[in-house]
């Protein structure tokens, strides 16, 4: 059976490039960076190189990267680290309504610690509002947290206008662009970024690695201790063959930006327009014009997500759905949920991520198959356009 | 995510038995919403024996919805009406060979359906069965919200 893989949202596979880059480092080259011998100065030159990889993809110093276990503990990071440092000039921070667990979760462990956040809503695009940024700052907000790219509608957050926004006001900005990185152009100079969260694997690196950037001279507090490594900041025998392909990853994703870019949003354009012209009550959600270059993400009316994923998987497509039928809460998603969408219609949501890998003829398949599913889901539910929800 | 579910679901979802609906039924019954994630619609052809010669069901709902409609209708088809009230969420789930705990609300949603067309039968028939008593079929349960996010 063809196998489709329209999730690369969620993780992508490693490139062979980076594969052959990491093998060395788990057998070859294994010293332990901090370790005093010479056996180890290959490993310190390799994470050397690996950290200014990374930092070119976002336009940041090789002092301001810190690599992490992934995209998590750099947001948790961020937030905890800032948060603590700060404590004495504030406890509110603004983030929004739209961002990753990473981040909603951490702010709710922070707010069970005396801290304050507000969340900001979305538009019906599911794009924040640099107003409602500007009028939620309070004289006491230590951090405004946004994500550059939403993992779910794909929406790209207007960064450089929130970012001038809190820094006018004097309080740093953490955008969790794990989402974004290599799929969108970032230059946290230029964008006036003081923190920022990315992951590996979500670039075609591996899994269990990420970094967060922390602009020179903002003060944030140790999350991880135990060790020296990472110039005192993060600590923790460094994951060398990681570092290493997140250093590869990043090296290609800045390398073939441009080419990815195209590749993805000509074939997600293709993927949105045959549907559309095949399927009837079909809704695409978030912003068109901003938007992550694979995220498709749309509304099957009268019929419920997970449904379509099962029959999908069982003809070897991977997608993903926002129904609350999916997860394990049964809650529909927050996201789809704040962008004002009918929570009926959240439960009949599917996002596919096409990536470096897909092809057309994945599309034709994916859109032959998905279109047959819709209409035998339809013609069993109980909804439907005549009769109405 | 296939592997949640065993074999016998994956047959009831991928090739459900006893989709439709039957013109001029005796009994029609609608279970659940879309709000809720799941809706249910069963009609039943019910002979003067009172015996079901007849069920289908459309569903609006994830795998398991679909697949405990299908084995449900199957279920009642050839029993008589008091024999159909009697039948369990828990009988579905075991004529389905389990559902996962987080899916169980689903063969709920089944035998509430049932139960509503069964329901609308006994009006139209001006019929009582102690199986029903107290049973509202507009009554919005909510039993499969508000369980605490696990990630």
């Amino acid at each position: 059976m063809r196998q489709v893989y329209l999730d690369y949202s969620a993780t992508t596979p490693v490139k062979k490039e980076v594969l052959d880059a990491m093998l060395p480092y788990f057998t070859e080259v294994y010293g332990n960076p901090s370790s005093l011998y010479s056996i180890s100065d290959a490993s310190k030159e390799a994470i050397a190189t690996a950290r200014g990889q990374v930092a070119e993809l976002i336009g940041a110093t090789d002092k301001e990267i810190f690599f992490t276990s992934g995209g998590t503990e750099a947001d948790n990071w961020a937030l905890m680290g800032v948060t603590d440092a700060l404590k004495n000039k504030g406890n509110h921070i603004i983030t929004t309504k739209i961002e990753h667990h990473a981040i909603l979760h951490t702010c709710e462990f922070l707010e069970k610690h005396g801290f304050e956040v507000t969340y900001l809503d979305v538009n019906a695009e599911g794009m924040v509002e640099p107003a409602a940024l500007e009028a939620a700052i309070r004289d006491n907000t230590v951090l405004v947290s946004i994500m550059m790219i939403n993992n779910e509608v794909g929406t790209l957050q207007p960064i450089r206008e929130l970012a001038a926004i809190a820094k006018a006001h004097g309080v740093l900005f953490h955008t969790d662009a794990v989402q974004a990185a290599g799929n969108v152009e970032i230059d946290v100079k230029e964008m006036g970024i003081d923190l920022l969260s990315m992951s590996a694997h979500k670039i075609y690196g591996p899994k269990g690695i990420g970094a967060l950037y922390v602009r020179r001279g903002v003060r944030i507090s140790n999350y991880m201790h135990g060790g020296a490594q990472e110039t005192r900041k993060r600590a923790g025998t460094e994951n060398l063959p990681g570092i290493v392909g997140f250093g590869k990853a990043a090296e290609m994703a800045k390398a073939n930006l441009q080419a990815h870019i195209d590749h993805c949003s000509s074939l997600r354009n293709y993927l949105v327009e045959q549907i559309m012209a095949n399927l009837e009550d079909v809704h695409v959600n978030g912003s068109m014009e901003y938007r992550h270059p694979g995220n498709a993400n749309m509304t099957f009316e009268y019929i419920e997500g997970e449904a379509m994923l099962l029959y999908l998987d069982m003809h070897g497509i991977s997608v993903s759905t926002g129904s609350a039928c999916s997860s394990k809460s049964l809650t529909p998603s927050h996201v789809l949920t704040a962008l004002g969408i009918p929570v009926e219609r959240i439960h009949g949501t599917l996002r596919m991520t096409v990536g470096d890998m897909t092809t057309k003829e994945d599309i034709d398949y994916t859109v032959e198959v998905l279109v047959k599913v819709v209409n035998k889901l339809r013609e069993i539910s109980s909804v439907s356009k005549e009769k109405g929800w | 995510m296939a592997n949640m579910y065993n074999d016998k679901v994956m047959d009831h979802f991928m090739n459900p038995h006893n989709v439709g609906e039957i013109e001029n039924a005796d009994g029609v019954g609608t279970y659940g919403s879309p709000v809720c994630g799941d809706m249910m619609k069963i009609s039943l052809s019910i002979d003067e024996n009172e015996v079901i010669t007849d069920a289908k069901f459309k569903t609006f709902g994830c795998g398991s919805a679909i697949a405990s409609s299908s084995v449900a209708t199957d279920m009642i088809i050839g029993k008589t009406v008091e024999e159909a009230l009697a039948i369990t969420n828990e009988e579905i789930i075991a004529e389905l060979g389990g559902l996962p705990a987080i899916k169980v609300h689903c063969s709920v949603l089944a035998d509430h359906a049932i139960k509503s067309a069964v329901y609308d039968y006994a009006q139209k028939h001006g019929k009582t069965y102690a199986a029903l008593e107290g049973f509202d079929p507009n009554a919005e349960e909510d039993d499969h919200h508000d369980i605490p996010e696990e990630e």
